[in-house]
């Protein structure tokens, strides 16, 4: 081994090539199930049943989309995850960048005392039932569009990720524009937002994927109001419900979509808006997760 | 310390005065709506935790504080004779030590060998794809992995048998959730690891290599413990949350057969609590979860400290 390095200084190892192949296989791992998901949902059902091991669809057919945009109605559930999300988005990225503003601002009186009282949230949280009950009982937002968007308002990591970058901004520019009189909800939004485009970016990302994977909150307190995860939560919930096949006449059984092919395409359907993301959660994410885990 | 000191010093002490709140009229509108939003939405479900001393139904919750009956620690006593608390609590701790071990030790494994790998463009490739399945929602993964681990599915299939993975009532499918759990994460908790490696002073490899250590020496020897002080702090982190396993996973990847082994102390407070209407068991479940979890933080953090490590408070 180590005459092997000396004599080729920068030449590639056996070694290199054996990591070279564990990350081939590691890659092959991650990608495999969702190419095969992906198969499925454009293979025939019939056909699927007969094995469920392939990455290229052996029938190809549309029928599991059409049959899930026609029969299943998944449109108005898809309506409900793009609005959460949008709007979710929206309200998040303004009120955590404000509050996180404020929070910069170390001439402000309650300073000290106001990140105390947002800190000490990360550490100690009233509980399953307790939130259930101030939700549903006392607040009453049981299935009301409000509970996707008020309760998830601010988060206090965002909060603390918008700060430090924003602590980072030269004070001079504050004082020059509050000399010329602009008040302080103005240099929030037209001085301060500006310069903060790459930590706004991350956590308009954070907030958007994490409303769009979003399913807790629909399972405990809407489900009337159901997103594409809760459609897809119900249908694996269903996967077991088969139909008879003594008891269906044929046109029932040939119409019969599996299961498991919808459910594949419905997988499918709430995966690509992330696949579409995914080149700038690269970017944003990645820098956004160091940076708060490097803060103190 | 001392930082901290002169920052002190240099912003003038203020006192309390109309003036100054007029002054700073723009800053309290700008954060008083939503420290009133705080205190509603997480600390009035602390003051919830009295709910864990009284007999509280859905018919009697309305009623305020004072009229609802206070019956001490009945609630718990409830909860920890209740037939399924001991095999909850296993479960919990069973899957969440089990969740630390691998997932920590698959982390760094995956970190430090990403780390020797030199094709940059390859390793960039290797990096992007690791991460795509933490982007992707539970449902989607719960999918995904019964599509693959159910019987008939796709791993059933390569082996040629029934495996039974998802339908073997015991410790199994506490594996199984880990091995998805670790599928799902691992390219994305590699990542600190990676950003504390890359702090680590490349002159300590060209110091080693000149005295001739060889790939694995450096690897154990620099590697390892430059990233050690990281480690130790999320060590620290998911020992306080030891308890903490999340419902969302445990539920979507359960089901009838398995039940038994996927219960864990969330989920079992929603059970009692929700489905049993029970709201005074559910929220002393949640209760014992969380100070069980603060003091199981505060103890790794002491012990981190008795060993002389970084500290996380």
């Amino acid at each position: 081994m180590r005459s092997s390095v000396r004599h080729r200084k920068n030449g590639v190892t056996a070694f290199d090539f054996i990591l070279v192949f564990f990350f081939l296989l590691i890659i092959i791992t991650t990608v495999y199930p969702f190419l095969n998901v992906l198969a499925i949902s454009f293979n025939d059902p019939t056909d699927t049943m007969r094995n469920v091991n392939f990455i290229v669809p052996r029938v190809f057919t549309l029928s599991n989309y059409r049959y899930i945009f026609t029969e299943k109605d998944l449109m108005s559930p898809f309506i409900m995850s793009v609005a959460r999300t949008v709007i979710g988005t929206l309200t998040g990225v303004i009120c955590t960048s404000m509050v996180a503003y404020v929070l910069s601002r170390k001439d402000f009186y309650f300073n000290r005392f106001f990140t105390l009282l947002f800190v000490i949230t990360m550490y100690v949280g009233g509980g399953l039932i307790p939130d259930y009950l101030l939700i549903t009982r006392t607040l009453g937002l049981g299935n009301n569009f409000a509970v996707y968007i008020i309760p998830g308002l601010v988060g206090v990591f965002n909060i603390i990720l918008i700060r430090s970058f924003m602590e980072g901004i030269p004070i001079s520019l504050q004082e020059a524009a509050m000399i010329d009189g602009a008040n302080d909800f103005y240099i929030w939004m037209r001085i301060i937002m500006p310069l903060c485009t790459p930590v706004i970016a991350t956590v308009a990302l954070f907030c958007a994927v994490g409303a769009w994977n979003s399913f807790m909150d629909t399972y405990l307190y809407a489900r009337k109001l159901p997103t594409l995860q809760y459609v897809l939560y119900e249908i694996m919930e269903q996967a077991t419900i088969k139909i008879d096949p003594h008891s269906a006449n044929a046109e029932q059984l040939k119409n019969a979509v599996s299961p498991l092919s919808v459910r594949m395409a419905i997988t499918i359907i709430a995966t690509v808006p992330i696949l579409v993301v995914y080149p700038f959660l690269q970017k944003y994410f990645v820098g956004g997760m160091t940076l708060g885990a490097v803060k103190d | 310390m001392k930082v901290k000191k002169a920052r002190a010093d240099t912003i003038k002490k203020q006192h309390f005065s109309l003036k100054l709140m007029w002054k700073q009229r723009y800053l309290l509108c700008m954060s008083v709506p939503f420290v009133i939003w705080l205190i509603i939405f997480k600390y009035l479900p602390l003051w919830g935790w009295t709910m864990a001393f009284q007999d509280v139904r859905p018919s009697t919750f309305a009623l305020s504080i004072w009229d609802r009956e206070f019956i001490g620690f009945a609630n718990f006593t409830k909860a920890f004779s209740d037939r399924l608390f001991t095999q909850t609590l296993i479960n919990t701790l069973g899957t969440s030590i089990l969740g630390i071990a691998l997932g920590t030790f698959s982390a760094i494994f995956f970190a430090v060998l990403l780390n020797e790998l030199r094709f940059i463009r390859f390793k960039k490739i290797t990096q992007t794809i690791s991460y795509l399945p933490h982007f992707v929602s539970w449902v989607i993964v719960a999918s995904i992995a019964k599509m693959f681990l159910n019987a008939g599915g796709v791993l059933d299939t390569i082996a040629g048998t029934k495996l039974n993975l998802m339908s073997t009532n015991s410790m199994l499918i506490w594996v199984v959730i880990c091995f998805v759990n670790i599928w799902k994460e691992v390219g994305w908790d590699a990542i600190i690891y990676l950003s504390a490696m890359a702090g680590i002073d490349q002159g300590l490899y060209e110091a080693a290599k000149v005295d001739g250590a060889n790939r694995f020496q450096r690897m154990w020897h620099i590697t390892l413990p430059g990233i050690k002080p990281t480690a130790i702090v999320l060590l620290i982190m998911s020992i306080g949350g030891a308890l903490n396993v999340g419902m969302e996973r445990q539920m979507l990847l359960s089901n009838g057969i398995i039940q038994d082994h996927t219960m864990v102390l969330s989920w079992f407070a929603y059970i009692r609590g929700i489905g049993n209407n029970n709201y005074g068991v559910g929220t002393a479940i949640g209760m014992f979860q969380s100070v069980v979890g603060i003091t199981l933080l505060l103890i790794a953090n002491k012990i981190a400290g008795w060993l002389g490590e970084s500290r996380l408070v």
